[in-house]
């Protein structure tokens, strides 16, 4: 196989970067915004394997990251639960919560799938945040450090290196779904329903497949998020939070694993980047993003490599 | 026994009988042509006997088993594939990669194997490039074998699809206007598949305008005009029939 191939060149390139990385990091702060940075970019592998490789969209996937985060937050307080189990609860529960609703809704498509998965976001936000006495409403909830068979997750720099290790386990899972027969599927699914149906791809149960395995990344991402954070609110839950994603997806580049890496640490560094001229931050937020859209609607990444190769056939 | 039979099928659309009250059976091993003028019901009669639509009335028995209802994937694991009149290629793909998807049945297709690529996923998909490499190569596209397939002219897209239909091991093809837009090259070489595909021993129901094809290639044929069946028969009975010639060549004839 060659090594420039996604699975081993890609693999090994994100996992020499995130070792040699903490070089220039001059303080924890660095490792704090980088740890959200490799969340970010786990929870959207998980999200463009719906949006980008099986074409369903979704704006309520902040809801399942909250879901995750609070079912942690709420059975490790309230219940004394062990955080890993904790976090796998909440996964299986958030699991089955989206493929409860993922069976009525992904016979929509498009804008009305978009309206139904924005329905979704919202009254996850809602009871979060209404429901105070479990979760403390806007208040949010704090919670302690994660810790398993007697070791204990503390600090940022520890978080680092497990966030790293879950990136590229995450980006592993995901290039080996992409290529497999279920992968296949999911991307027949996105080229042409019927043309799936025809040769025998049950395509509603591959939608709701991959809806599923979205959710659960992102339960799972939200469970690791309360703990290193050690406090949260309904906010992560917002209907902004799921924008937020969608863009990381779109910026970075549908259909590619490593492009949602970079659409996650571009936009998570941005704030940071831009904080001192923080008025205008919005504005070239949302300048990158129309640009994105007018000169490369497909991302950065794919755009990127298109070029690239136009450029070697040229030669 | 027929391999399909379609009992006194009839599809509505708010009002208009696009199909009605058509009966007629297929004999395993032949080629069997729907031809009719456009607006006929031919391209209906292919979803509905696919499971693409639901029929008003009527229906539709494949291999003796009463079928109208259920979903294209479930005919498909029966042994039903087709191609369609209006390309339904997965853009998004390698060439390839479009037959890979027609052999989704023939694979292991549960969840965390493919999640933790388990030897076996590895091993079955190798096998996989394989077939569908000779099935591409059967169709004459052994020159697209890298190509995307969205940078592939419209006439390979065609014969594409015609690999994809074959890589889900079917019993019976629906072939849905294989030559529509192609020039007499073209129009030759995929003339040339069909027989390929029907010598294999698949049953060939074949939806077609091209008149020299229909009649070189046919055993039987049925003529529809407006959705009810006209005429059948072998293609010197077709082709001599003074409906088929009112209705199909026109009213002068």
């Amino acid at each position: 196989m060659n090594m420039m191939t996604p699975r081993t060149g890609g693999l090994a390139l994100l996992a020499v970067i995130i070792t040699v990385a903490p070089i220039g990091f001059t303080n924890t702060y660095f490792y704090d915004v980088a740890v959200n940075a490799m969340f970010n970019a786990i929870l959207c592998i998980g999200l463009n394997l719906l949006i980008g490789y099986a074409g369903q969209i979704s704006l309520g996937h902040a809801g399942f990251l909250a879901l995750g985060a609070y079912g942690s937050a709420i059975m490790t307080t309230a219940y004394g639960v062990p955080p890993i189990a904790a976090m796998l609860i909440s996964a299986t529960v958030v699991g089955l919560i989206a493929f409860v609703v993922g069976r009525p809704i992904l016979k929509l498509k498009g804008h009305y799938l978009a309206m139904a998965t924005l329905g979704i976001g919202i009254i996850i936000h809602i009871v979060l945040k209404t429901e105070s006495k479990i979760t403390g409403g806007p208040d949010g909830m704090s919670l302690d450090n994660f810790s398993m068979l007697g070791f204990t997750i503390m600090g940022d720099k520890m978080w680092y290196w497990v966030a790293g290790v879950l990136l590229i386990l995450s980006a592993w899972l995901a290039l080996n779904l992409i290529d497999s027969p279920v992968g296949r599927a999911l991307r027949a699914v996105h080229g042409s329903e019927v043309g799936a149906e025809v040769v025998g791809v049950d395509t509603s149960s591959y939608k709701v497949l991959v809806f599923v395995v979205s959710a659960v990344f992102a339960s799972l991402v939200g469970s690791l998020f309360a703990h290193k954070n050690g406090f949260i609110t309904p906010d992560i839950g917002s209907f902004f939070g799921s924008v937020h994603l969608v863009t990381m997806v779109v910026l970075g580049g549908m259909a590619s694993v490593f492009g949602s890496v970079i659409g996650a640490v571009i936009l998570t560094l941005l704030p940071q980047v831009l904080a001192a001229v923080e008025q205008y931050e919005a504005m070239i937020l949302g300048g990158i993003m129309m640009g994105t859209m007018i000169f490369m609607p497909k991302g950065l990444l794919p755009s990127i490599l298109a070029s690239l190769k136009r450029r070697e056939a040229g030669r | 026994m027929s391999l399909l039979q379609v009992e006194s099928l009839s599809k509505e659309f708010g009002g208009v009988h696009a199909v009605e009250d058509l009966t007629f059976t297929v004999e395993p091993g032949h080629i069997h042509s729907i031809i009719g003028p456009n607006g006929a019901g031919k391209t209906t009669l292919f979803n509905l006997i696919t499971g693409v639509y639901t029929p008003s009335a009527g229906r539709v028995l494949f291999q003796d088993r009463m079928v109208s209802g259920m979903k294209p994937y479930e005919l498909a694991a029966m042994g039903m594939s087709r191609t369609f009149q209006n390309l339904q290629i997965f853009f998004n793909m390698k060439a390839i990669e479009n037959v890979m998807v027609g052999n989704h049945l023939q694979l292991n297709r549960s969840f965390l194997p493919s999640f933790l690529r388990l030897p076996g996923v590895v091993k079955g998909d190798r096998a996989c490039v394989e077939t569908c490499v000779e099935l591409m190569e059967f169709v004459g596209l052994g020159k697209y074998l890298d190509a995307d397939a969205a940078s592939m002219p419209y006439g390979a897209l065609k014969r594409l699809e015609v690999a994809r239909a074959l890589a889900a091991k079917p019993k019976i093809l629906l072939l849905d206007e294989p030559a529509a837009g192609l020039n007499a090259t073209e129009s030759r070489e995929i003339d040339e598949v069909i027989k390929r595909v029907a010598a294999s021993g698949i049953t060939v129901v074949l939806v077609e305008h091209d008149m020299k094809m229909v009649m070189g290639i046919s055993d039987h044929i049925t003529a529809l005009d407006y959705g009810r069946k006209l005429a059948e028969g072998t293609p010197a009975e077709v082709r001599a029939n003074p409906d088929v010639i009112k209705a199909y060549l026109g009213a002068h004839a």
